[in-house]
């Protein structure tokens, strides 16, 4: 079984989870318009980091850190995953050096906004140039490991969105079979010019910000971010609790209450399936995530599913394909709710992004608002959320999709008070 | 167990079956070696011209794996495509940052830009033999056979696969690099098969390169 442990959200919403998690639970929404950034000719609407903040985070995180490299050869990818994994580590308490700890990274496209430099030396036409080393998201991963002074092998999951989910499911099972205790797993991403002009390219991005399912709904906001869930096999973690508890004192006393008796929460199973049908496209039958759903939520009660949170990217294709899966895997009664008219579809940091803010919702009690949905614009009957709506169920659903046909399904649980945790 | 049913190896200029040589059709020689080698294979499935070279190399490596299984195209769940490489989709990634390097030629296209994720490479593989099953991309400093052997073997614990296909699709520039197990488990859980899927016989298949014994 595989507890949560730690996490964190650095994004244009704040550089904790739990500022993150407040500011979407009053309605704020990250997504803003942007003229003439990363030297995209065309405007689009976006959620970015504020890159001042972050170097004042990051300086924090690497103050007294012998293995950190002069802030200067950090990339903006770079940073931001280490701020986000430098404070989850530091709120699940483990010393990320040992050996026991395995770091899994998602990401889908890493410093590859890197390449505009490369080839401006160049120049066109010429053969391909040898690639500074960075730009492998291997190496950029070790760069990351490194600064923690971790020298296990890093795992590197670029499965395109669904991504998160995929890191998420690489490291639980790494957990499961023992290989490791404990499991730092990052998901980020920063735009570009390579990223925006790609979607562009597609007709993808919505020019204001995005309506997840709703029936004026035109395309996505892309969005950066990075986000980290510490993963612990349950055995090893209540193993080592002592000893941890023992390093309380330099917490206050609510910090402590907190750290010693946290809310558990839980993922307890997950799938990917393909839907073997198209590249760019999704299934018009929704036959890759509703297989996902079906194998993650085998056995499981469905009354005990608070809410559905979507993969919803507002895309016309998309959430209409999430509404067939939803409803032939016979969830359309649940509340359902897509969190990107918050944050703008985050890629590689969305799945793990987007299941903490859940989590931190469950812990509350609440399915949250779909921001931007007013009206349905999908087949299905579903039952979308247009509030925070209270839940007292003790399981939540993840679903996401993504280019290359694949879609994931993950179930997280989380107690609310040790009575329901001992029902469970 | 996990068993190894065959094994395919495909390079610049050479490519293998269980150690066995593919010969590539003569009248086709001198053009790309992977286009070569798909006319050799009598394969009628035009989409692969659109493909980037990624793609294309994932996907023969797929076709000649699979070409003598029998019940082909019969939709499957139970069947995991796992591929690791170095260079994720790199090669396409810098043919795209050339289409919007400059402002007085930029013009990004879409038809290069979806090829510049490496899961695409997974993907093609589903859609052409209508796998229904996981499909996942991982990226490793170099050819990696520890890291393969636990990310398969924890994939086959964790979900009810019966079989997957097991690939390094390693390409950048001129160089590519593919080499592909078509694992399956065995109810016999007798060891030290000749056909066990180990980590030492991952590296061995990657060694044989060309002109390695069979």
């Amino acid at each position: 079984m595989i507890l949560i442990i730690g996490h964190n959200i650095v994004s244009a919403l704040g550089f904790s989870s739990d500022e993150n998690y407040l500011q979407v639970r009053s309605g704020t929404s990250g997504v803003r318009r942007c003229e003439n950034v990363f030297g995209v000719p065309e405007p689009f609407a976006a959620s970015l980091i504020n890159d001042d903040l972050l170097h004042q985070h990051f300086f924090y995180a690497q103050l007294g850190n012998e293995h950190a490299l002069p802030m200067e050869q950090y990339s903006p990818f770079e940073m931001a995953a280490i701020v986000s994994a430098a404070d989850a580590i530091r709120r699940a308490k483990i010393n990320p050096a040992e050996s026991r700890v395995l770091f899994v990274f998602s990401t889908t496209k890493g410093n590859v906004a890197m390449l505009e430099d490369e080839l401006q030396d160049v120049g066109q036409g010429k053969a391909s140039p040898a690639l500074n080393p960075p730009i492998y998201l291997a190496s950029s991963a070790r760069r990351i490991t490194e600064f923690f002074g971790n020298r296990n092998t890093p795992v590197v999951v670029s499965n395109a969105c669904i991504s998160g989910a995929a890191a998420l499911l690489a490291a639980k099972r790494a957990l499961d079979a023992w290989r490791y205790d404990f499991a730092v797993v990052v998901g980020a991403d920063r735009l570009s010019k390579f990223i925006v002009s790609g979607f562009q390219s597609f007709k993808a991005l919505a020019p204001e910000r995005c309506k997840p399912f709703d029936s004026a709904r035109c395309g996505l906001n892309l969005g950066e971010a990075a986000a980290t869930m510490v993963l612990a096999n349950v055995q090893a973690e209540f193993a080592c609790r002592g000893e941890r508890n023992s390093r309380l004192y330099a917490f206050s006393d609510e910090e402590k209450m907190h750290l010693m008796f946290p809310p558990y929460s839980f993922l307890l199973s997950g799938a990917i399936r393909n839907d073997a049908n198209h590249i760019s496209g999704p299934s018009r039958t929704g036959e890759g995530a509703l297989r996902a759903l079906q194998q993650a939520l085998q056995g499981v009660d469905r009354s005990r599913i608070a809410f559905v949170c979507t993969h919803g990217t507002a895309s016309v294709y998309n959430d209409e394909m999430e509404s067939i899966a939803i409803d032939r895997a016979g969830l359309s009664d649940k509340p359902i709710n897509g969190l990107k008219a918050y944050f703008g579809h985050t890629l590689g940091a969305a799945g793990i992004l987007e299941s903490i803010i859940s989590l931190l919702a469950m812990r509350d009690g609440v399915a949250l608002k779909t921001l931007g949905y007013e009206a349905s614009g999908v087949s299905r009957q579903l039952n979308m959320t247009t509030g925070n709506v209270p839940v007292s169920q003790p399981y939540f659903v993840k679903m996401l999709s993504g280019f290359g046909g694949g879609n994931a399904a993950l179930l997280f649980g989380v107690q609310r008070g040790m009575k329901n945790f001992l029902k469970e | 167990m996990l068993r190894i049913k065959t094994y395919t190896r495909i390079l610049p200029h050479h490519a293998s079956q269980n150690g066995v040589s593919i010969s590539v059709d003569e009248q086709h020689a001198g053009a790309n070696f992977l286009e070569a080698l798909y006319y050799s294979l009598r394969v009628d499935y035009p989409k692969f011209f659109k493909m980037d070279k990624l793609s294309k190399l994932g996907f023969l490596l797929a076709e000649l794996t699979l070409r003598a299984e029998p019940e082909r195209f019969v939709p499957r769940e139970d069947v995991a495509v796992i591929c690791f490489n170095r260079s994720s989709s790199l090669d396409t990634d810098v043919a795209f940052q050339r289409t919007i390097q400059r402002a007085d030629s930029y013009y990004p296209s879409p038809a290069v830009f979806v090829y510049t994720l490496p899961n695409i490479a997974t993907g093609e593989i589903a859609i052409r033999n209508k796998f229904f099953g996981e499909t996942s991309f991982y990226i490793t400093d170099q050819f990696d056979a520890a890291q393969m052997y636990s990310t398969v073997a924890d994939t086959f614990a964790d979900s009810p696969f019966t079989e997957a296909l097991v690939a390094w699709v390693e390409c950048f520039g001129n160089d590519f690099d593919g080499l592909m197990l078509h694992v399956k488990t065995s109810p016999d859980r007798s060891k030290g098969r000749e056909n066990d899927f180990t980590i030492k016989r991952l590296e061995d298949y990657y060694e044989r390169g060309i002109g390695g014994e069979p």
